[in-house]
């Protein structure tokens, strides 16, 4: 098959799918859950084939979307190394989504939206992967938001789910105007917006140029980028939309919120990270913001008890990782933890809609307990993910995991060692709150009613989870990471390696061992801090800053409104038009004498005018 | 000697008198007549010049011809202004124009 | 035309018509105005519009007249009553009207034509003979005599024919009309 064939198949499917299904949809009830899941599956085989094309720095191009003079913006593709793992990442999650879902979704009422949606994302995602120029990942970019809306959003009857939807969706607002600016900065540079093109011109260009003589716009331009995806991959202080998405449904949440879409601001920033790299600045703000995302998120983590909120701050954690390691200098070991992390985060949050499944959606930790007994298949790959997640040795999340720590390392070129000591602290309290999880909700005695009538998820909710399990253990070796075409990082060697390894596997045991001592056989939570459990009360300053501040500047906006808007260009003119229109009236008197007087007046007037008057002197 | 402008005037007196009528008078029926003696002026006038301009050694036809037009439009106006008076008359029981004002703003 | 005759018909048209706005009565408004077109026919008639001055009395004074006669004592209307006459319109109304005569009395004043008597223009019987195609109409212009009848026809249907017609279909709009307005029920 041609390249431009097989990306344009990944492509267009998904949008046949995602339009057939929302156009047909009374008529497709029973079988959009069977067109969607299958769409998928055909896709991952394109992306198994696309792990073989060749290189296309140029990139393929499938349709002249926008041409204006010179500035073209098309709809195209690029091929390399990243495009080709990351596909094959999100169509396989895709896949294995899709299929639990048959099971997941089995009774909903609006499955077949549900899956409409879920191709429409897939369609998203997959043009985000496979953008060749910024406007074109623009505009994918936003059509994951609306997807994400629409699925966050799914069971809107519950006010929590589409007031989650409307904050994802106003939140990423924020960061898209971010990303757009960016966009428009580097266009105004440089006249066009093909990344290939701007790296160009970047190596020996304009961009060259201007990098030399005044770089800070280099480091607005990338500043705009990273705000878009902060948005996107949640990074603090934008962070406050994730946790919320929760309130969709489960496998949305490992599909979209955990694997694929939020890790879209990581893969963008990789993108672009020849603009990133120029200027250290904005390298040290995406690092430190990372990496202070990543500490606040697990910090918040700990205090949680909703098993889908704590994977949820789990990932912002993840992510921060991500991000700091990318403002490092380490694109490739934030690509790299993110190809690791999307598998171990897909199958926790899978192995999590299993549990919320069989305990009749339970999703108080503190209500479960026992479950390894009833669920063991779940259980054994939920505990594998957690292994990953740790950083337990010889597990994928391991390998990548020390490769982040290994940039943060003062040794390392942009290292910093105050980052260094976050990160370590991160992974320790990753551990600890994972253990936590664990040995709350799969150990000691059932808790509730629901914990205690749980039995094993169906077939095909089990098999992704097992299926899972597998890149989840063996994706950070390289006979694995290789074919894959995963950034796999260059190892680090020296003294320094020695230390991270070390710190590394302190933390986890340090973390892994309080936890334990912690919860066996707690009832409820021996720990209680309020500021972690309220999320450092981020959203209630939120909340104050629009009661206060919006609400203040809407009042003044409004004044305004109302004297210049309605008052002097509305109101005014109508009531001179009204006043006129009454003191008009007066005139119709309704008398006929008085009409015919004016008539006759009216004659004499015009004999005056018509023989009488003269302008001449 | 009896001159063009010895016509014309007392076209313009009749005309004066009919339109002082319509003013004054509020029975309909008489400033209806009103208005047909302000007709008739204009058609005195009309028939006087056609007397004073002479086409080919004749008075002027077309002029008597708008005059026999007016007066068959006056006619027809005549009979429909009636109705409409017999119509107001079965509504008011009056012929006074004070009884109509609906048009008052 | 006698200049006593043409005064004598003149002070008859402005006299009854001052009386048709004056009486009170409206059936004595109707026969002042009989008497003012009676006079206004013969001023016609002074001017050589034989014609106009015969419909003028057959038309109005005879039809048209009769029917506003005819509508009075349908109604039954009486005479209205004195206190009813409202100052400011009689005064409205004398203005108005003064205004216009001074207005016309000064375009008469200048209007050199007007100077003109009815024996400055005497008609030319014979050059209007030579033009006229019409037998019957050329042997009366021959004989000094105005064919002025024949002429109005002359004009009106040779002239005037498609106005002729639309005449034809006002006055048939009228009949309906006033068919239709007569017959119409008070609710």
């Amino acid at each position: 098959m041609e390249p431009i064939s097989l990306t344009g198949t990944v492509l267009l499917l998904p949008l046949a799918s995602a339009l057939v299904i929302m156009l047909f949809h009374g008529l497709l009830k029973n079988v959009a859950h069977l067109v969607s899941t299958g769409v998928s599956i055909i896709m991952f085989g394109c992306a198994l084939i696309f792990l073989g094309a060749e290189d296309q720095p140029n990139g393929l191009l499938l349709y002249e979307y926008l041409k204006v003079g010179t500035f073209t913006a098309d709809i195209g593709f690029v091929v390399d190394t990243q495009s080709r793992g990351m596909l094959f990442i999100v169509t396989f999650i895709g896949m294995l989504v899709h299929i639990y879902s048959l099971g997941y979704m089995k009774d909903d009422d609006a499955r077949a939206r549900y899956f409409g949606a879920l191709s429409l994302f897939m369609f998203s995602m997959n043009g985000i992967v496979l953008a060749d120029n910024l406007v074109m990942m623009f505009i994918f970019w936003e059509l994951v938001g609306v997807s994400s809306y629409l699925l966050i959003g799914h069971w809107f009857k519950k006010p929590e789910a589409a007031d989650a939807a409307k904050k994802a969706f106003l939140t990423n607002r924020v960061g898209d105007f971010g990303f757009m600016a960016g966009i428009l900065i580097l266009f105004g540079l440089t006249g066009h917006v093909s990344i290939a093109q701007l790296q160009g011109s970047m190596e020996s260009g304009a961009l060259n140029h201007i990098r030399d003589n005044y770089e800070w716009i280099i480091t607005l331009a990338g500043l705009g980028l990273f705000l878009g995806a902060m948005g996107k991959s949640a990074q603090a202080p934008l962070h406050v939309w994730l946790p919320d998405a929760m309130e969709g449904p489960t496998p949305v949440s490992a599909l979209i919120h955990a694997a694929t879409m939020v890790a879209a601001g990581v893969y963008m920033l990789v993108r672009v990270y020849f603009i990133i790299g120029a200027s250290h600045v904005t390298g040290d703000i995406i690092a430190w913001i990372g990496g202070i995302t990543a500490l606040m998120a697990a910090l918040m983590a700990t205090q949680q008890s909703d098993i889908k909120k704590i994977l949820a701050y789990s990932t912002l954690s993840q992510l921060g990782y991500m991000v700091m390691a990318v403002g490092l200098g380490g694109p490739k070991e934030g690509m790299f933890h993110l190809y690791t992390h999307a598998f171990f985060k897909a199958m926790l949050f899978l192995g999590s809609g299993a549990v919320i499944y069989a305990c009749h959606h339970e999703q108080n930790i503190w209500k479960m307990g026992g479950l390894y007994k009833k669920m063991p298949v779940t259980f054994w790959t939920f505990a594998i993910g957690t292994a990953a997640l740790m950083g337990v040795p010889l597990m994928a999340g391991f390998w990548s995991k020390e490769g982040i720590l290994a940039v943060a390392y003062p040794e390392h070129g942009h290292g910093n060692g105050i980052l260094f000591g976050m990160a370590v602290l991160t992974a320790t309290l990753t551990a600890f709150y994972m253990t936590r999880l664990v040995v709350v909700a799969f150990f000691g005695k059932a808790r509730g009613k629901d914990a205690d009538h749980a039995h094993e998820a169906p077939l095909v909710m089990i098999l992704p989870l097992v299926v899972l399990a597998f890149p989840s253990v063996l994706a950070g070796y390289h006979f694995l990471a290789e074919p894959l075409q995963a950034l796999v990082p260059n190892h680090h060697e020296g003294a320094g390696a020695k230390v991270v390894m070390g710190c590394s596997l302190v933390a986890v045991i340090v973390g892994f061992l309080a936890a334990t001592r912690l919860y066996r056989n707690a009832d409820k939570d021996p720990v209680n801090i309020p500021l972690f459990a309220n999320k450092f009360y981020i959203d209630e300053f939120y909340a104050g800053l629009v009661k206060y501040g919006q609400d203040r500047f809407a009042w003044l906006v409004t004044a305004l409104e109302r004297i210049f808007v309605d008052g002097l260009t509305v109101r005014l003119p109508a009531a001179l038009a009204s006043g006129l229109g009454s003191w008009m009236r007066g005139l119709q008197s309704g008398s006929l004498q008085a009409y015919t007087f004016v008539l006759g007046l009216g004659i004499v007037v015009v004999v005056y005018l018509a023989v009488f008057f003269s302008t001449k002197p | 000697m009896v001159t063009l402008n010895h016509y014309l005037l007392v076209s313009g007196l009749l005309f004066s008198i009919g339109l002082v009528g319509v003013v004054v008078r509020r029975n309909i029926l008489t400033i209806y007549m009103c208005l047909e003696m302000m007709l008739s002026a204009a058609n005195l006038t009309l028939v006087a010049f056609s007397r004073f301009r002479l086409v080919e050694g004749l008075p002027d036809y077309n002029a008597q011809a708008l005059v026999f037009f007016t007066i068959t439009v006056a006619a027809a106006e005549v009979a429909v202004g009636l109705a409409i008076i017999v119509a107001l008359f079965r509504a008011r029981q009056s012929v006074d124009i004070t009884a109509v004002e609906k048009l008052k703003g | 035309m006698p200049a006593v005759l043409f005064y004598l018909f003149s002070a008859l048209t402005l006299v009854f018509g001052l009386m048709v706005v004056v009486l009170r009565n409206p059936v004595a408004s109707a026969l002042s105005l009989v008497m003012s077109f009676a006079g206004l026919a013969a001023l016609f008639i002074s001017l050589d519009a034989y014609f106009i001055g015969i419909i003028q009395i057959l038309v109005y004074a005879g039809a048209v007249m009769v029917l506003f006669l005819f509508i009075i004592m349908l109604l039954d209307i009486k005479a209205e009553a004195l206190k009813k006459v409202n100052a400011f319109s009689v005064v409205g109304g004398a203005l108005l009207a003064i205004v216009f005569i001074v207005q016309l009395g000064m375009i008469l004043g200048g209007l050199e034509a007007g100077k003109k008597t009815v024996a400055d223009v005497p008609i030319h019987f014979e050059a209007a003979a030579e033009t006229q195609k019409l037998p019957t109409i050329k042997d009366d212009l021959a004989k000094k005599s105005l064919p002025d009848t024949k002429l109005v026809g002359m004009a009106l249907f040779h002239r005037y024919p498609f106005q002729i017609q639309l005449m034809g279909a006002l006055l048939l709009v009228g009949t309906i009309g006033v068919v239709i307005l007569s017959k119409r029920e008070v609710n």
